[in-house]
């Protein structure tokens, strides 16, 4: 079974956010990279599936050079090999695209990804590739099993979840409790750095959107406490400061 | 990396006569992508599967609990790390072995299972044993699948190991030794599936070292110890009765047991110095997080001078101690690979290298060893009340902080050696420390060079605070010989006061060395912090120097010889003036801005 998982690079969760350029560039200064949490299940999850069923796995990343140290990451978790598509990316589309592209090429039984980026957090690159290769996609993916040519799993619903079962080849967004975090042992570390990770240059896709502007959330405000039987208070302070009423 | 080629041989304890340039030493930001994914793994590790369980741990219901944990980390390879290749390990160069026990050493009681296991237990084998006892058990512990425990300590026998009284007698059919006698304070011991023991065989003058199985039978222990700290550490007295060990489980030749204990306890000083700083940088990082969360006159701790004091102390104490330690790792390093291409073996190569650079793994175990004390002590006053609280992570740092100055060899023990050694080199003529000695005896009889501000190089001043707190420590030194010749053994007090000024030094110009070959790459203007650092670990080393000095000096010079000597010592501690509060304050800002330990 020949297993694509798509990693991004982004800011580790505790990273504090600025701009520069006029709020057009985030300002990487001082800022921890690592791999994407979601990609990092759908790894963990493609390196237990290889175990199981034999196999290859190829990770890929659409990214700029700096986000090597996680591809080499992501070699000594368990993949064999890796492609980064050397570019800037700059949205879902063009993304999905060269995902896309590079997947065509490989012609993979189960292209897997988290379920959404932690920074543009858009949650459709699956649902993209899926399209452009024209095959099924499914997101949410919280658990997974192979079974011959048939991929098993389960998907966070509405209020509850929902099994399915689908033929290869597939796209999943996934997140936990797909598998749990793997830590990259010593001796994967060490062969990490002997694994191929080919640069390849990013087919051209016509420009979807430009941007104009980051902002930052407004900061949280102090928090009111009302007494949980002054209901009157709590009404007329939803009605006058938050606006929601 | 930045590259450091070539660098020039240096002998241990040398730094005490010979300038070191930046381009010399190694500094922690050298370590490459590669390494610090092995950092990481080990920092991960303790996440997931550690810090989780802290209480657990300590309750110590079972031995299996820390046992399964070894296992975890002998499935991940941190267990291997130090072993060749050939023997199931990963064959890691010593400073990465160093950076592993500092990433694992902020796991409390499981950083001292995992080092006793990888260190003592492990390293006697690797350094000492035969193939045949190489290939039987170095794969096994590399792996985890057998634990190890090390078995020196009795009763009677503490620092003194050498006078231990358990015996190994040969069997009539010289097949076997039987072993009979105490072991206490047996780190692993209740799991531990191989023992290293140290006993005398007839009435030798040395002990001898074996390799001994669990299930050689014959061996009992105690319920596990109750301690001050460390709770989850498995610490047992093993009772070893007519325990019979085949005579090729003899380790090395018969009466190198001390040796070996020495040997392994150089390396064991010196990783300890590396997990203790792993320690302290978790205890720094909860305090500065701590101080931002909690509030009182209606701000943030973190806003107060005196917490900043703290937080920044805590920042320039690691840091100074993390350049010196891997320094010295760096300079091991070397020194095995040198003698490797001189054709040595490997585990020869390392002992070696260890025993010439025994000094700095005896100064660098005392400095980091009392820097996670202060750490940990500081870190419960930023705590306040909720220090003193079990339920906050203050009560478990500052209780298990304490154990480190005393295994691996007291931290007075450690003074004493470190200024021994220094000694005995000395008058082997191995280091000539005799000839600067005399040369600053008369100096201070001439008229002092008022020029302090050297060149406009960078550290051209702090380099010439450096020379000089060196001379106060020859000056005083070179005395204490001439004064009380070979009873100089006997005052304890002057030589812990020597050793003082010596680790002083030592780790003061390390840090400036560090801080000058980072700004070397990266500039001076992104390293303004790290050079506050350096110089207010100067500052304070100056002080000290000082004030070891004075109390050495009054406690045996009288008359002309006393004004004499406490003027070159005012000659030698003298340093221009700076605003260390501002530099403090500008360290803890840029903690506290990013609420984490960022150097």
């Amino acid at each position: 079974m020949k297993i694509l998982v798509c990693i991004t690079n982004v800011p580790d969760t505790t990273a504090k956010i600025a701009f520069i350029d006029n709020d057009t560039k985030l300002n990487k200064a001082g800022v921890q990279y690592i791999i994407g949490p979601y990609d990092d299940y759908a790894l963990a999850r493609a390196v237990e599936l290889k175990e199981q069923h034999g196999g290859s796995i190829t990770v890929l990343n659409v990214g700029e050079a700096d986000g090597e140290q996680q591809i080499r990451k992501a070699l000594a978790i368990g993949a064999d090999d890796a492609i980064r598509v050397n570019c800037e990316p700059s949205d879902s589309y063009f993304v999905a695209a060269q995902i896309a592209h590079c997947a065509k090429e490989g012609s993979y039984d189960l292209i897997l990804m988290g379920r959404e980026s932690i920074d543009f957090n858009s949650g459709v690159v699956h649902g993209l590739v899926g399209e452009m290769l024209n095959i099924p996609s499914f997101s949410p993916v919280m658990k997974l099993d192979i079974d011959g040519n048939t991929a098993k799993f389960a998907r966070e619903i509405e209020g509850g979840k929902e099994y399915l079962e689908a033929s290869l080849p597939l796209v999943l967004g996934c997140q936990e409790p797909i598998a749990e975090w793997k830590i990259p042992n010593m001796r994967g570390i060490m062969t990490a750095r002997t694994k191929p990770l080919n640069v390849v240059e990013p087919v051209a896709v016509p420009e979807a959107a430009t941007l104009e502007k980051y902002t930052l959330p407004a900061p949280k405000g102090a928090v009111k406490m009302i007494a949980a039987d002054d209901v009157e208070s709590l009404i007329a302070l939803l009605k006058s400061e938050a606006k929601v009423l | 990396m930045i590259a450091t080629q070539n660098r020039a041989s240096i002998k241990g304890g040398e730094f005490l006569i010979k300038e070191t340039e930046a381009s010399q030493v190694f500094i922690p930001e050298e370590f490459t992508e590669e390494q610090q994914m092995i950092a990481q793994s080990c920092r991960d590790f303790l996440m997931a599967e550690v810090w989780p369980r802290l209480d657990e741990i300590d309750q110590a219901k079972s031995p299996a609990l820390m046992s399964s944990l070894m296992d975890k980390a002998g499935a991940l390879g941190l267990l291997g790390t130090a072993v060749p290749e050939e023997y199931g390990g990963f064959g890691m160069n010593f400073n990465t072995s160093m950076l592993v026990a500092e990433a694992t050493g902020a796991g409390n009681s499981f950083s001292v299972a995992l080092s006793a296991h990888t260190g003592i237990g492990t390293l006697p084998i690797l350094y000492y044993g035969n193939d045949d006892l190489k290939s039987r058990y170095l794969s096994k512990l590399a792996s985890g699948e057998w634990k190890a425990a090390y078995c020196l300590t009795e009763p009677d026998s503490g620092s003194d190991a050498n006078s231990a009284k358990t015996k190994a007698a040969l069997t009539e059919d010289g097949k076997h030794y039987v072993i009979n006698g105490q072991k206490m304070w047996i780190t692993n011991g209740g799991f531990a599936d191989l023992f290293i023991v140290f006993a005398k065989i007839e009435n030798d003058k040395n002990l001898t070292a074996f390799i001994v199985e669990k299930t050689f039978g014959g061996i009992t222990m105690n319920e596990p110890e109750k301690k001050m700290g460390i709770k989850g550490s498995d610490t047992r007295q093993v009772f070893f009765n007519d325990c019979q060990v085949p005579v090729e489980n003899m380790l090395s030749e018969r009466g190198n047991g001390f040796k070996i204990a020495v040997n392994v306890l150089n390396i064991g000083r010196i990783k300890l110095a590396a997990a203790t700083l792993g320690g302290a940088k978790q205890v720094a990082e909860q305090a500065v997080k701590y101080a931002n969360e909690r509030k009182q006159f209606g701000t943030a701790i973190a806003n107060f001078g005196a917490i900043k004091h703290k937080l920044a102390e805590m920042a320039i104490k690691i840091y100074a101690s993390e350049s010196a330690s891997y320094r010295a790792g760096q300079n091991i390093d070397d020194l095995i690979e040198d003698h490797k291409e001189q054709g040595m073996t490997d585990a020869a190569a390392k002992l070696k290298a260890l025993e010439q650079f025994a000094i700095e793994c005896a100064m660098m175990k005392v400095h980091a060893s009392e820097v996670l004390d202060y750490v940990a002590d500081e870190g419960v006053q930023v705590y306040g009340g909720m220090g003193f609280s079990a339920d906050a992570p203050m009560d478990r740092a500052y209780r298990d902080a304490r154990i480190n100055r005393l295994f691996e060899g007291t931290n007075e023990i450690n003074r004493l050696l470190t200024v021994d050694m220094l000694l005995k080199r000395a008058m082997k003529g191995e280091l000539d420390i005799m000839g600067p000695a005399l040369a600053v005896g008369k100096e201070i009889m001439s008229i002092p060079d008022f020029n302090m501000d050297g060149s406009d190089e960078l550290f051209a001043a702090e380099k010439i605070v450096i020379k000089n707190l060196k001379k106060a420590a020859l000056m005083i030194a070179g005395a204490g010989v001439q004064k009380f010749m070979m009873k100089l053994s006997e005052e304890q007090e002057i030589l812990m006061n020597v050793a003082d000024i010596a680790i002083e030094v030592y780790v003061a110009e390390s840090v400036l060395l560090r801080v000058e070959k980072l700004i070397g790459v990266r500039g001076e203007a992104a390293c303004a912090l790290q050079k506050d650092m350096a110089l207010c670990y100067l500052h304070e080393a100056v002080d000290k120097a000082n004030s070891a000095g004075r109390t050495a000096i009054t406690s045996f010079a009288e008359g002309d010889e006393l004004r004499v000597m406490l003027m070159g010592l005012k000659r030698f501690t003298k340093i221009e003036p700076m605003n260390t509060k501002n530099a403090r304050r500008r360290i803890a800002d840029a903690m506290i801005e990013e609420n984490k330990f960022v150097f």
